[in-house]
């Protein structure tokens, strides 16, 4: 039965089957992380552009290849818009995807994201015909100008990258979703399900996580958590939930 | 003449193309892209791009990450 994903995810034009999108950073082998990506359902699945090395090769696109799910290249560790543009040309390159998840972070300690930099990068990715899903802050106004310049979503953290503290303001990310034309896609801080499931309540699209899978104790379990969580979520989303109330409203008829 | 491929050094010939240092490092043929100096060179420029003395190469592939 399949009632709640009854309305296809669409980025850039791209059909996305599942709105459960997952990183493969933090696993601690490939083998963990198939079990966990299968356990996911998810049909795309980001990576990280790294100097080759003889070793690893190209383990990892083998293995999505090997799955059919869609590859998303980050740019994770660039600091700078040009950083940015170099790395999202090369990932096209070697990935032959217009796709790119942009990072551009402002310093190691927080990984939150530079929204100047990131603006730029923006602008001339759009400009050189990506699909671009920016990571963003929680900040409506720059989720507004991210799509202005033509984003194909916009990525709001819920909290830092890999921090596990959830969403810290929903409240911003309603914002963004009420004024956004774009998807909405809660990307990192998530630590477990019921954060990936507020975040489909509060009316985001997708949800992105990594590391509240690949470094739980048990990935697959989780994987799979995280899959009903963002179904679960999405569901009670559209399906209207009660106002609150202040006092109690009785469920069973009163007593004559 | 000495390049830089991802950051080691290597002796190439003075004619050495993107494709002689990919070679260079037994690069895969697929999932690779390729900047030299800063700059992407196209798959189909491989062959024919001619490096300079000193370039930097670098050859990026995907890895677990994000």
């Amino acid at each position: 039965m399949d009632v709640v994903q009854d309305e296809t995810l669409v980025v850039g034009g791209r059909k996305i089957g599942s709105r459960l999108i997952t990183g493969t950073g933090g696993a601690a082998n490939l083998e963990v992380l198939e079990r966990a990506l299968v356990a996911s359902g998810t049909t795309l699945t980001t990576v990280a552009m790294r100097r080759i090395d003889a070793r690893t090769g190209t383990g990892v696109l083998d293995l999505l290849r090997r799955l059919g799910i869609e590859v998303l290249p980050n740019t994770a560790g660039c600091r700078t818009a040009a950083e940015a543009v170099l790395t999202a040309r090369l990932a096209r390159e070697a990935l032959e995807t217009d796709l790119v998840k942009l990072e551009v972070v402002a310093d190691e300690r927080t990984l939150l994201p530079d929204p100047i930099e990131l603006l730029d990068a923006a602008e001339q990715l759009v400009d050189d015909g990506f699909t671009v899903l920016p990571y963003t802050n929680d900040d409506p106004v720059l989720a507004r100008k991210l799509e202005q310049v033509g984003c194909a979503a916009v990525m709001p953290l819920g909290s830092p990258i890999g921090t596990g503290l959830g969403i810290r303001n929903p409240h911003n990310i309603e914002m963004i979703v009420a004024e956004a034309g774009v998807p909405v896609v809660l990307d990192a801080g998530i630590g477990t399900a019921s954060e990936a499931a507020q975040a489909m309540e509060l009316g985001c699209d997708a949800v992105l996580l990594a590391t509240a899978v690949t470094r739980a104790a048990d990935p697959e379990r989780m994987a799979h958590a995280m899959r009903l969580a963002v179904e679960a979520g999405y569901a009670a989303r559209h399906a209207g939930r009660i106002p609150r109330r202040y006092w109690a409203q009785a469920s069973s008829p009163e007593i004559d | 003449m000495k390049v830089e491929i991802n950051g080691a050094a290597h002796d190439l010939a003075d004619e050495a193309t993107v494709a002689d240092a990919l070679a260079a490092i037994e690069a895969p043929g697929k999932g690779i892209a390729v900047a030299v100096d800063g700059q992407v060179v196209r798959r189909a420029d491989w062959a024919s791009t001619r490096l300079a003395a000193n370039a930097a190469v670098e050859v990026l592939t995907a890895v677990q990450g994000g």
